[in-house]
């Protein structure tokens, strides 16, 4: 339906990317129509579409991309509805994807044990008391089948919150999808695989910063030829957020550490346009709903810029941001966890005011320990109601145009943009980590933000006003303490009944692989099938890459 | 010395739990409320700690956990003080735990247990309490 | 002494001794602490030590502005010492907060990869904004851990303040850790740090711009120096890796050598000492001064000189 008096940039969007994207697939319905019967536009745009409108605002699918990275966004497909889940065993964590499948959750996301996430197996002194408990113990292929069980690679996505082993993980999981008869190509999924935040906000890194970046530039180039549509990183703010930073200090790092990948991809001799498009992000979603929702639109048109006037992209699928995004952890209380349910609404509805591509939303217990299984529900309810309930979906960036938002977008890109100059002048983010500037900045506004709490500038409800006496009790998840012991007990068993000498060769290539340049994931995807445990190959690596000392 | 004494406390993180907002975040509270604090980072065991602690004479122990190790880690550290000959020395935690597991902690010989909320006045005060009790009338 | 409601009462003077004596972690962290705060127990301590093991220690200053990787460094000269199986101590000296008082002891996070070795004793210390004092009460920590048989000791500091300043002059050896861009407002803290080293570092050698830096620093030590300036060495290292930390041992024991042989060391023992006792003086008479200033009822007006000269007349 083409109206008289339109811009000719917005038909020609109109007939370029906007059919092109309703011949792949159409929107969710014929008409999206509210209660009396009118129809929701798919796209408000301003009755006089000018120069500046053009630059920076623009249509969805179409750079700069503010308003979103497909031309109808929600219109044509809902955000993927992705809870992160995994603890215990991997049994166990098998029966709750499988719940949530039932559930209606669109794709599966898996939380790993601290163990596993610092490449130890679950009988290394160091793990003691930490088996299980945030996530589910990975100690090789063995668990990683028990965790797949039934569930069919080829037909589901999967997001692995792993870093700094997840060529490990990775070649596990391609592992599993060989046995399940399904081709590598067929996977789809994202492993996060971001060591550089690691070092700055979420601390389980294991080898330093340059051969880090080496395994990354690894399964970039081994995933373009194996696993084409597998997301291979998740470039994040979320935890640089969740470690004290403000909306744009998230925004600059998180850019800051893509230009960072970004580079040393090319300097492997990666071609841009390549891998570009497999470059995912993933954001926090914070408390001050119109901010965030700038935040978001600023992150996608700065990168984009950057993308093409940094590195001079050429084609579309590298320009284009695409992220998930977690309601935030840290502004969960403890007192009067329901509370937190009305939070996590709001965060989601300025995630999807926002543009994200898959949302995850916290449960209302996390501040106490794992969530429980209702509450867990609950939080997908809540992606739920909103798809489905509120509107919001059925426009694409609906709040374009406030005078609000777009100034603050404005700002907000300005600022992050002037902050990711400051690193460059410091000689890069690895430079800016070892200097300790990134940490500083993070540490500074952390300390201001809970200050602000103590002297009642800032209200939390329910912490420092509104409190009420009752210390509400809910049914907690306990992580049962023999999980510890099973792991250690079928660990021994593996090792007794592998092959040991296949594991031993498997290791020695793989040892002499990291001490020359050949790409490591064939030499760890062999060890990973002789059941080499993940402690044993990380050993062989932090043997030769040596261990960063934070 | 004219120079006033100081209370020397140790803050820090045992386990493999890298989440340190919190605990830098009550290191420099303290800092800024007057006392010296070794801050001893990420990734460390119960007797790195106890050692640390034993070599830099500190009155107070501070420790958090954020990933559900607690019940293992805290009194952990309690014991390798105990084994350094330093069992005098109080040891405090704060993190994410369920208030059932405050008793059992305390039962295994921490002295106070600071859940997600808790003013930073509130803390402050116990460590001075705590450091006071421990160093005794000195001159 | 107190007992605490702990499972063993705080130490009395007789087990501090002995731990002082047995190498216990305890004994010298607690002797430390009570030299430090002038206790009436530091007499005896710091009379029980033995004098010969102060005299053959060596002491170590390192320092230099922030961001250079001193502490990085630190723990690696610290596992070199040990594979020459000796036992090294270290005094990691951080600023206090000029306006609360308290300070964040962070050096130590570097080194805690030694906590479980027996023979690597680590003591933090905050300047307490100190005029003075610190050298008193970090020399009295270097004696300590020469007396509980610690052959090398190392001062870390970080050189910017008048007190960090004199610290180093507490130490035999004292080597300056550089780093490439740091930036040009270390120029002047630099100045005043070149008097005092005897060795240059570069760390982050494999950092732009570390060459270059090398190049300048070996210029200004050639013209610093004067006939035997053979010996101010430019080491560079990379600390994160280890590298050039068994090359910066060799210079150090060169200089050392050195410096026993031509007498400096006797010199700068010499200079050091009457310093300590300078600072320890100064500590001791502050108190009564203190009193008498404030007890005194004349009007504050005039010159403050002929006050002050008035009241050391009358101690």
């Amino acid at each position: 339906m083409v109206n008289k008096g339109k811009h000719p940039d917005y038909k020609d969007w109109e007939v370029k990317e906007l059919a092109s994207s309703l011949n792949r697939f159409p929107e969710r319905k014929e008409k999206f129509k509210n209660h009396g019967g009118e129809e929701i536009p798919r796209l408000a745009v301003p009755d006089r579409v000018d120069e500046e409108y053009l630059e920076n605002i623009g249509f969805p699918g179409r750079y700069p991309y503010t308003r979103g990275v497909q031309p109808t966004m929600y219109r044509g497909r809902l955000w993927t509805m992705r809870q992160y889940a995994g603890f215990s065993t991997a049994s166990e964590s098998n029966l709750r994807y499988r719940y949530l499948l039932d559930q209606g959750t669109t794709g599966l996301s898996i939380a790993f044990d601290l163990p596993t996430q610092i490449g130890y197996d679950s009988d290394y002194p160091m793990a003691a008391g930490e088996v299980g408990k945030v996530g589910v113990a990975i100690d090789s292929l063995a668990d990683m089948e028990l965790l797949f069980d039934r569930i069919p690679l080829d037909k589901v996505s999967t997001s692995m919150t792993i870093n700094a082993p997840a060529a490990v993980l990775l070649a596990m999981y391609v592992a599993v999808a060989e046995k399940q008869g399904v081709e590598s190509s067929k996977l789809n999924g994202t492993i996060q695989n971001d060591i550089l935040k690691e070092y700055v906000a979420r601390g389980t890194y294991i080898f330093p910063p340059r051969p880090s970046l080496r395994l990354i530039t690894d399964i970039f180039k081994w995933c373009t030829d194996h696993t084409p549509a597998f997301n291979t990183i998740s470039i994040s703010g979320y935890h640089i957020r969740e470690a004290g930073a403000t909306a744009v200090q998230e925004v600059a790092f998180t850019l800051a550490n893509g230009i960072t990948y970004v580079q040393a991809s090319l300097d492997a001799g990666l071609e841009l346009d390549n891998f570009a498009r497999r470059l995912s992000f993933f954001f926090n979603a914070s408390s001050d709903l119109l901010e965030e929702v700038a935040k978001f639109r600023a992150a996608r048109r700065l990168w984009a810029r950057i993308m093409k006037q940094r590195f001079n992209a050429k084609k579309p699928a590298s320009l284009m941001m695409r992220f998930h995004t977690q309601t935030a952890g840290y502004t969960l209380t403890a007192q009067q966890i329901d509370n937190n349910i009305v939070r996590v609404a709001l965060q989601a509805l300025s995630a999807v005011l926002g543009g994200t591509q898959s949302l995850h939303t916290n449960s209302r217990d996390e501040a106490l320990s794992l969530p429980t299984e209702e509450s867990v529900r609950t939080a997908l309810r809540t992606q739920q109601v909103i798809a489905h309930e509120s509107g919001v979906a059925n426009s694409v960036d609906p709040l374009a145009g406030s005078y609000f938002i777009e100034g603050l977008t404005d700002r907000i890109e300005a600022q992050a943009s002037e902050l990711i100059g400051k690193i460059d002048k410091a000689g890069g983010v690895v430079a800016a980590i070892e200097d300790g500037f990134i940490q500083r900045q993070i540490e500074n506004s952390a300390y201001e933000y809970q200050q602000e709490i103590e002297k009642g500038e800032r209200i939390i409800v329910g912490v420092n006003e509104f409190q009420t006496d009752e210390r509400t009790k809910p049914p907690l998840l306990r992580v049962d303490p023999n999980v510890e012991n099973a792991q250690v007990q079928a660990l021994k068993e593996l090792r007794e009944k592998r092959d040991n000498k296949k594991v031993e060769e498997a290791l020695a290539n793989l040892s002499e692989c990291a001490r020359n340049t050949s790409n490591l994931m064939p030499e760890i995807l062999a060890a990973v099938k002789t059941y080499a445990t993940l402690g044993e190959i990380c050993h062989v690596l932090r043997e030769v890459f040596g261990e960063y000392r934070g | 010395m004219t120079v006033q004494k100081k209370h020397r406390v140790l803050i820090g993180k045992p386990g493999l739990d890298g989440h340190d907002r919190g605990a830098k975040f009550i290191a420099r509270a303290l800092r800024d409320a007057g006392f010296e604090v070794v801050y001893t980072g990420i990734r460390r065991t119960p007797e790195e700690i106890a050692a640390a602690a034993v070599q830099e004479d500190v009155s107070a122990v501070g420790l958090s956990s954020l990933s559900g190790a607690h019940m293992t880690l805290f009194p952990a550290v309690v014991g390798a003080l105990k084994n350094s000959g330093a069992g005098d020395i109080p040891v405090l935690g704060g993190g994410v735990i369920p208030d059932e597991d405050i008793g059992p902690l305390k039962d295994a010989g921490i002295k106070e247990v600071f859940t997600p909320g808790t003013p930073v006045e509130q803390i402050i005060a116990f460590f001075r309490t705590a450091c006071e009790a421990q160093e005794g009338p000195r001159t | 002494m107190k007992k605490s409601s702990g499972e063993t009462p705080l130490m009395t003077s007789e087990q501090i001794l002995k731990g002082l004596r047995n190498r216990d972690p305890r004994g010298i962290a607690r002797a430390i602490s009570l030299v430090e705060e002038n206790d009436p127990l530091a007499d005896e301590i710091l009379a029980s030590l033995d004098d010969s093991l102060v005299d053959q220690a060596m002491v170590l200053g390192i320092t230099g502005p922030p961001g250079a990787g001193k502490s990085t460094l630190t723990d690696r000269i610290i596992s070199s010492y040990r594979s020459r199986e000796k036992r090294v101590g270290v005094i990691a000296i951080d600023p206090s907060s000029p306006i609360s008082g308290g300070a964040i002891l962070g050096d130590r996070i570097r080194m805690m990869g030694h906590s479980l070795d027996q023979d690597v004793v680590v003591r933090s210390m905050a300047t307490r904004g100190r005029l003075g004092g610190l050298c008193a009460a970090a020399g009295a920590a270097v004696r300590i851990l020469a007396g509980s048989g610690c052959s090398v000791i190392i001062i870390e500091t970080v050189g910017v303040g008048q007190s960090e300043m004199d610290i180093i002059r507490l130490a035999d050896i004292t080597a300056l850790v550089l780093a490439p861009g740091l930036g040009d407002d270390i120029q002047a803290m630099k100045a005043g740090l070149l008097e005092v080293a005897d060795i240059l570092v570069v760390n982050k050698a494999d950092c732009a711009g570390a060459d270059t830096l090398a190049m300048d620093m070996e210029s200004i030590a050639r013209e610093r120096g004067g006939k035997d300036n053979d010996y101010t060495k430019v080491c560079k290292t990379v600390a994160s890796e280890g590298k050039g930390v068994d090359n910066l041992l060799g210079a150090i024991e060169t200089v050392d050598a050195s410096h026993r042989e031509s007498g400096e060391r006797r010199t700068r023992r010499k200079k050091a000492y009457d310093l300590e006792v300078l600072d320890w003086a100064l500590e001791m008479i502050r108190p009564s001064i203190v009193e008498k200033i404030e007890k005194s009822d004349i009007e504050r007006k005039g010159d403050p000189r002929l006050w002050a000269a008035k009241l050391l007349e009358q101690t």
